[in-house]
């Protein structure tokens, strides 16, 4: 225990020092949060639309206002004809135009039909297909508009949109369905997992590099004494993180906390020995910081890219499924999702905690024997 | 009691032969000089005495301590300071030798009269980090670090590499003032103007151990003549005497050469008559062998 004290005396002296070292335990995890949790964001807004209004009239109008309406569009210009629409959408001016055809108010009087073309600029799939279904969802609500309006059914003959079945969704555990919701929860794993993991798998390979390690080594200083002495500053420096960042995440960005933090608190704690384990194990495989730090690099984009942080595991082929089984990040996303946004207790999240434990016993058994080999 | 007793060490790295069947024994209060070109095996040896590294084969024994069982309490009783400086470097002179001190459970009070000599030379620095001072205060620093514990044996591998003239004088001094309290001190070094410093000393080369003598002992067992040649054109000189039919041995040896012939008796005269034919110039007289002399002729025969 003297030992374990000396130790860690020793590190939070250095780790103080270190101007690096700071600038990752400090200001980095107010980066991410930041700004990475306002930039990371699927929804789209303001998206440059054109209207060729052939029939300007009232009808067309209302159409024309309604878009305006809306906080996904913005309306760029009115072209006269599809030529200029098509200048502007090759100079990268609109995302997309519509043609309100000659005889849209008339059509829809006498034949309860009209037809609009929407012309949209694909060259980015994703947002292509979300600017066309915000387009519909306008459509659609413009066509339920006027037929209450006129007492009768009018169909805008552009595609087959429901004419019975409205359909209305709602958003269970994040309501609004605020992107923000999702993703700041995640950089919270992400976070533990580079402060309370990686480093210390750098900071242990300093050791060798700079030679103080033969020095350790060579004094009565027992090897498990030495790897406690050097992990525990991280985990106490992880379990540090964990709070300001869910701190950050309650009240700056009001993500609703549903669960017990205790829960979240156990998780991450035993999470952080996962981490560390794997920190462990590259620095036994490392000469140098840099190699140290290129393998957690490689690491890290592999682990965030495979734990549903951006794109849902559900998504991914069957045997990409399997592989993110080996993803200690996973766990964590999944687990502080389901606590925090569904109030999750230690039943629900059985099978993620149960898989990190086993990992975590795993790597670190793995990771003493390299160890004691190595050094 | 013997403070080292090492008995036919082998340690290979993949297939290279580091340390060949080495034995020798270091008494307390003794100053064992290990000696020998880069690659020579001195400091194989020393992280095997330190228990940083297993022998493929052999025994040895650390202040009475097996190195294969009892490497804990070796590790108690020893102070190794490597060749690298191997301190943080982010921490203060202050910090380093309270770390070192504290982790033997002992105090820079307590063992203070062992490390006064240089660590006095280090107190104006003290809240400098270890890392900022030069590279003799650095040495200075490490051995202060290494003797904190009082260590039984000391273990300095080249503690004088890149430390100027006059650190290396005290340095030498501190050490005699440790043997004479009982310390064993094993020492490599790569200076051979350093082994008169040393109680014996042992010549490496290529893993094997050539020869143990006390440095006096290694100078007299030279037994041939050895002329000392001054001249303004040494290459010259050089050359025209490796094709000197009786030439054995010839070598620049820093401004003079250093030259042995095949006959007994004194050749001084033949030998300056034979230049002087090939119109070179020359100042030849017979001279005693030093270390160094011995070293080279000691690898010579080795290596045919």
């Amino acid at each position: 225990m003297r030992i374990i004290w000396i130790i860690l005396q020793k590190e939070f002296k250095q780790i103080f020092r270190t101007k690096i070292m700071l600038g990752i335990i400090f200001v980095m995890p107010l980066i991410q949060l930041f700004i990475l949790a306002n930039a990371l964001t699927f929804d789209i807004k303001d998206i440059k639309i054109s209207i060729i209004n052939n029939d300007k009239s009232q009808m067309s109008n209302q159409l024309v206002n309604k878009i305006n309406a809306s906080e996904f569009f913005k309306i760029v210009d009115y072209p006269n004809t599809t030529k200029q629409a098509e200048l502007l959408m090759d100079a990268g001016k609109t995302d997309l135009y519509i043609v309100i055809p000659n005889n849209f108010e008339k059509d829809l009087f006498r034949e309860q039909s009209a037809k609009i073309q929407i012309i949209v600029n694909s060259i980015d799939g994703t947002k292509a297909g979300v600017s066309f279904n915000y387009l519909l969802r306008i459509l659609t609500q413009f066509q339920i508009d006027q037929s209450s309006n006129l007492g009768r059914k009018i169909t805008l003959g552009l595609t087959e949109l429901p004419k019975i079945i409205e359909i209305k969704t709602s958003n269970w555990f994040n309501i609004k369905q605020e992107y923000k919701i999702f993703m700041v929860p995640g950089l919270v794993g992400l976070l533990l997992t580079l402060i309370g993991g990686f480093l210390t798998g750098i900071n242990i390979v300093r050791e060798k590099e700079i030679g103080t390690i033969e020095q350790i080594n060579v004094s009565p200083i027992r090897k498990i004494q030495f790897i406690i002495g050097k992990l525990l500053p991280f985990w106490i420096l992880g379990m540090f993180e964990l709070f300001v960042a869910m701190s950050i995440a309650i009240w700056v960005y009001e993500v609703p906390f549903l669960g017990s933090p205790f829960v979240i608190i156990v998780f991450a704690g035993i999470y952080l020995t996962l981490v560390m384990g794997i920190g462990l194990l590259i620095s036994t495989i490392s000469e140098t910081q840099q190699q140290a730090m290129f393998v957690t690099w490689f690491f890290m984009v592999v682990f965030i890219l495979l734990s549903g942080f951006f794109s849902p595991i559900e998504n991914m082929p069957p045997i990409i499924q399997k592989i993110t089984l080996f993803n200690p990040l996973r766990y964590f996303i999944e687990m502080v999702r389901l606590v925090m946004l569904k109030g999750s207790g230690f039943a629900d999240i059985k099978f993620q905690l149960e898989m990190t434990i086993a990992y975590s016993l795993m790597i670190n058994f793995f990771a003493v024997i390299m160890y004691r080999k190595t050094n | 009691m013997k403070a080292i007793i090492v008995e036919n060490i082998v340690k290979t790295y993949q297939k290279v032969l580091a340390v060949n069947n080495v034995s020798f024994e270091v008494e307390y209060g003794e100053i064992f000089g290990l000696i020998g070109p880069d690659g020579a095996g001195k400091t194989s040896i020393m992280r095997i005495l330190t228990t940083l590294i297993l022998p493929d084969s052999g025994a040895f024994q650390v202040d009475n301590f097996d190195g294969f069982k009892q490497f804990k309490e070796i590790r108690k009783s020893i102070g190794y300071m490597p060749g690298r400086f191997s301190l943080y470097p982010d921490l203060t002179v202050r910090e380093n030798i309270n770390l070192f001190a504290s982790i033997f459970n002992t105090s820079i009070a307590e063992n203070y009269h062992l490390v006064k000599d240089i660590y006095s030379q280090l107190e104006p620095f003290e809240n400098r980090p270890a890392g900022k001072l030069s590279g003799g205060m650095k040495q200075k620093l490490a051995l202060s670090c290494a003797l904190i514990h009082k260590p039984n044996i000391l273990f300095l591998d080249e503690p004088t590499t890149g430390v100027d003239a006059l650190s290396r004088v005290e340095f030498w001094d501190m050490l005699k003032k440790l043997k004479y309290d009982g310390m064993a001190i094993l020492v490599s070094t790569p200076y051979m103007d350093e082994v008169s410093k040393c109680d014996r000393i042992g010549l490496m080369q290529n893993g094997n151990m050539l020869k143990i003598e006390s440095p006096k002992n290694i100078e007299e067992d030279f037994r041939r003549n050895l002329y000392a040649i001054k001249t303004e054109q040494t290459y010259l000189v050089l050359e025209t005497l490796k094709s000197y039919k009786y030439t054995d041995t010839v070598f620049a040896f820093g401004e003079s050469i250093h030259y042995t012939d095949k006959r007994i008796e004194d050749v001084s005269v033949s030998i300056f008559d034979y230049l002087y034919k090939n119109h070179l110039n020359i100042e030849i007289k017979q001279i005693r062998a030093n270390v160094e002399d011995c070293f080279m002729d000691l690898m010579r025969n080795s290596n045919e």
